[in-house]
């Protein structure tokens, strides 16, 4: 039986991992995949077009960056280069809408180089507010998700009702009900669910219609109680850093050798949303309000109830962690300055944590192995 | 195109010096700003509301001209090594870095001025910098940011107009949260909103662009009467400081006369103009006069520069000017033009630049990619590719620094100079033999 169970996960982890790789839009998608940068998209708009919501992730370590490098400037995050790449290549050839966030004055750019470079997938910039503490906030970001639904509409050629969001945000909420509970099992007994599965599970997300993803999510969440599990004495960690540019799996492998990373912002984009948003009434204005007051916090957004310090504190109590490490993507000048004020933070605050740089190329991972072992031997022992 | 005007005979004060003195005099009020009982607020020189501000009784503090006066001052390295000695990155923006290290000194600028403390922070969305660097000013000094989202240019030909939904949406959001700005200075210096003040200082704001515009003008005839990566500069400077007042609108009036006057007397800018150029990007202001001299050798002028329109609050990018019969609805509505025809065009800039080479009558573009500023830099070599592929125009691509000087390479730079001008030449003589 438990092998049983072990193999069916594998065979779920598996597909999850072929779908996290997967940067061409099949055949039958093409035209109907509409793809969006980070951070966060309102995807229920999109899905009740009858679209499919393509979440660009950039290339990971296993694209070959040929013509892009000509193109960006050489200070850069990777993400930009690596979907620049993506598009140049071809590969993002299916799409059928491209979608930028003034998220950072890199991502900014994206709108511009893909109008220049791919126009007929209609680019432009999704401009969510850097400012979410206005009593006008949740207003403009209605106006702003009733230009996407226009835009939408007209690229389906028929009108998208209020009923069909209706119909999507309750996708959506399933959805996001399943994640959390993964994100409970990893907190709870990270055992059972490493940060790695955790996030091919949701990564295999951006890859599929939701309805698809839900069944995959709720297949592996009812194997997981029944998984053997052996206990391990690891230290409990935060992981911060991968709220846009995602690090290489092999760097989250080399911590979880470790470590246990019992809370994480990875692809926090696909659970910015963190409690259901209400099905009754204009669905919107829900998805709009939802969006400013029941919100993940991220370096790439302004929002004076979120201090980034006391989110990371509250993370670290939350999840009984006892360290953080602080990641940040070279060249992300947001995640670098933040890496900074928590980092000064938890000296203040006497907690353990560890800093590392990331590129979503890299390759070699000794030396942070290296660094990541000292450090959880200095947890352990300490 | 405007007509030179005709200048005064013998101005008595020449605009270098009026405006070095509006500088210092500036400086000087910053300096006392507390002492004298006045708020001081924080804001950056795109999306700034300085025009509620002024009317407010703010002092106005500009950090990025501060970070800029370290690199012209060759103190910059000083600054950046404390900041980077403290924890932050080599890849952060070096006026950030500089404005910290300012911080690690006691405020103490090279300038002699001792920076005031902000009692207000204003961080537009129109460079994400702003907003962390108004995070670590939350941290370090305790004050709240106000960050301002202006929502800029969705795809390169974007034109809301006026009476549409579209542009009513992106109004009203700006003039919502110019309500709350409103609201918190008077929280601030405990005094009521005045809209007549307002409506002063926009009309002082009008009078000011609308001089600007025709110096912009100027320069779009031969020879260019001044260089816009060199005395530019400092005219948006003084711009900038003394926006909506009525020192200002002399400064630009004594200005226009002088620009028209040199017109007037065919004095250009370099003594035998052969190339008109466009400069797109920020200055290297550690190394700006030895840039543009690598330029002025060959005799090429930097007759325009986007730098122009964006660091001097995008006015002029359409004629946008305020209506001040309606002062707070019109501060809506123009912010919120400015940003999408002219703030946010770094993203868009092919068809504004290739535009600007046709009314400059320029021979090419020379494009800085500045390591510090993602805004500006991030897809210039793309805009380039495209600029040259689509319009066949002479390009330059060069790298460096706003106030970093590891990043200037002199030998590499001047020899990538001398080959772009050996194609002008070259496309010289082949026009010339046609």
């Amino acid at each position: 039986m438990a092998l049983e169970i072990e193999t069916s996960l594998t065979e779920i982890l598996a597909r999850c991992h072929e779908l996290s790789l997967r940067q061409r839009i099949p055949d039958d998608e093409a035209g109907m995949a509409i793809g969006y940068f980070p951070v966060y998209f309102p995807e229920e708009i999109v899905h009740a077009a009858g679209l499919r919501p393509h979440a660009l992730y950039g290339g990971g370590n296993h694209i070959e960056v040929r013509y892009a490098d000509a193109r960006i400037g050489s200070f850069v995050c990777s993400i930009c280069r690596s979907t620049t790449e993506l598009g140049l290549n071809g590969s993002l050839k299916g799409l059928g809408g491209f979608f930028a966030q003034p998220i950072c004055d890199a991502a900014k750019h994206m709108a511009g180089i893909w109008g220049r470079n791919f126009p007929q997938q209609d680019p432009q910039i999704l401009a969510l507010p850097q400012n979410v503490n206005s009593p006008a906030s949740a207003r403009y970001v209605y106006d702003e998700y009733q230009r996407l639904r226009g835009i939408l509409a007209e690229k389906v050629g028929h009108e998208i009702t209020d009923e069909a969001i209706r119909a999507s945000v309750r996708v959506y909420n399933e959805n996001r009900r399943l994640q959390r509970a993964l994100y409970a099992i990893k907190r709870d007994d990270p055992a059972r669910l490493s940060t790695v599965e955790a996030y091919l599970l949701i990564r295999a997300g951006t890859r599929l219609r939701r309805e698809e993803h839900n069944e995959l999510l709720r297949a592996a969440l009812r194997l997981l109680p029944e998984r053997r599990v052996r206990q391990m004495d690891k230290p409990r960690v935060i992981f911060l850093g991968g709220f846009c540019e995602q690090p290489p799996l092999e760097m989250i492998e080399t911590i979880e050798d470790v470590c246990f990373i019992v809370d994480d912002d990875l692809l926090i984009g696909q659970r910015w949303i963190t409690e259901d948003v209400p099905e009754e009434g204009d669905p919107v204005w829900a998805l709009a309000e939802s969006y400013i007051e029941r919100s993940a916090a991220s370096p790439v957004q302004y929002d004076a109830r979120k201090r980034k310090e006391d989110v990371l504190m509250r993370m670290l109590h939350e999840a009984h962690a006892e360290a953080t490490i602080i990641s940040a993507a070279k060249f992300c000048e947001p995640g670098l300055d933040d890496q900074l004020a928590q980092s000064r933070w938890l000296d203040q605050q006497d907690i353990p944590y560890l800093v590392l740089e990331f590129e979503e190329k890299m390759t070699s991972f000794e030396q942070m192995a290296m660094q990541v072992e000292t450090f959880a031997e200095s947890l352990l022992f300490e | 195109m405007a007509q030179a005007h005709v200048a005064n005979p013998a101005p008595t004060v020449d605009a270098r010096t009026a405006g070095q003195r509006l500088v210092n005099q500036w400086l000087a009020h910053v300096h006392t700003a507390h002492e004298r009982g006045q708020p001081v607020a924080y804001i950056f020189v795109m999306g700034n509301a300085v025009e509620i501000l002024r009317s407010f009784g703010f002092e106005l503090v500009f950090p990025e001209i501060n970070s800029l006066q370290t690199g012209v001052r060759k103190m910059a390295p000083d600054f950046l090594a404390k900041a980077e000695d403290y924890g932050f990155s080599p890849d952060v923006c070096s006026y950030v870095k500089a404005d910290v290290g300012l911080m690690l000194s006691d405020m103490q600028h090279p300038s002699g001025t001792r920076i005031p403390k902000p009692d207000i922070a204003i961080a537009s969305s129109l460079c994400n910098v702003y907003i962390k660097w108004a995070e670590i000013w939350e941290r370090h000094f305790g004050t709240p940011a106000f960050v301002l989202d202006i929502p800029g240019k969705r795809f390169a030909t974007w034109r809301p107009l006026p009476g549409t939904a579209q542009y009513d949406a992106d109004t009203r959001w700006v003039e919502g949260q110019l309500r709350d700005l409103i609201a918190q200075c008077e929280r601030i210096t405990g005094t009521k909103f005045d809209p007549d003040r307002l409506a002063e200082v926009e009309s002082n704001v009008n009078e000011m662009i609308r001089l600007w515009v025709e110096i912009l003008q100027l320069n779009q005839r031969r020879p260019a009467p001044y260089n816009s990566m060199l005395d530019g500069l400092t005219y948006i400077g003084v711009l900038n400081a003394w926006r909506g007042t009525p020192e200002g609108v002399e400064y630009m009036r004594l200005l226009r006369d002088e620009v028209a006057g040199k017109l007037a007397r065919g004095e250009g800018r370099v003594a035998e103009e052969r190339f008109r150029l466009i400069f797109s990007g920020t200055p290297c202001y550690v190394n700006m006069r030895r840039l543009v001299e690598l330029f002025e050798s060959h005799g090429g002028v930097f007759a325009a520069s986007d730098y122009l329109t964006y660091a001097a609050g995008g006015l002029d990018s359409s004629g946008l000017f305020y209506d001040p019969s309606r002062p707070l609805e019109s501060l809506a509505e123009v912010t919120t033009l400015a940003s999408q025809l002219g703030l946010s065009n770094h993203f868009f800039s092919h068809q504004t630049l290739a535009q600007q080479v046709k009314e400059y009558g320029a021979d090419g573009i020379v494009y800085h990619g500045i390591k510090s500023c993602r805004t500006v830099a991030t897809s210039m070599a793309d805009n380039r590719e495209y600029v040259t592929s689509r319009y066949g125009l002479p390009t330059l691509y060069i790298e460096s620094d706003l106030i970093d000087p590891r990043y200037w390479s002199d030998a590499q730079i001047k020899n990538r100079v001398d080959a772009f001008f050996e194609v002008l030449e070259q496309r010289a003589l082949v026009k010339g033999g046609d």
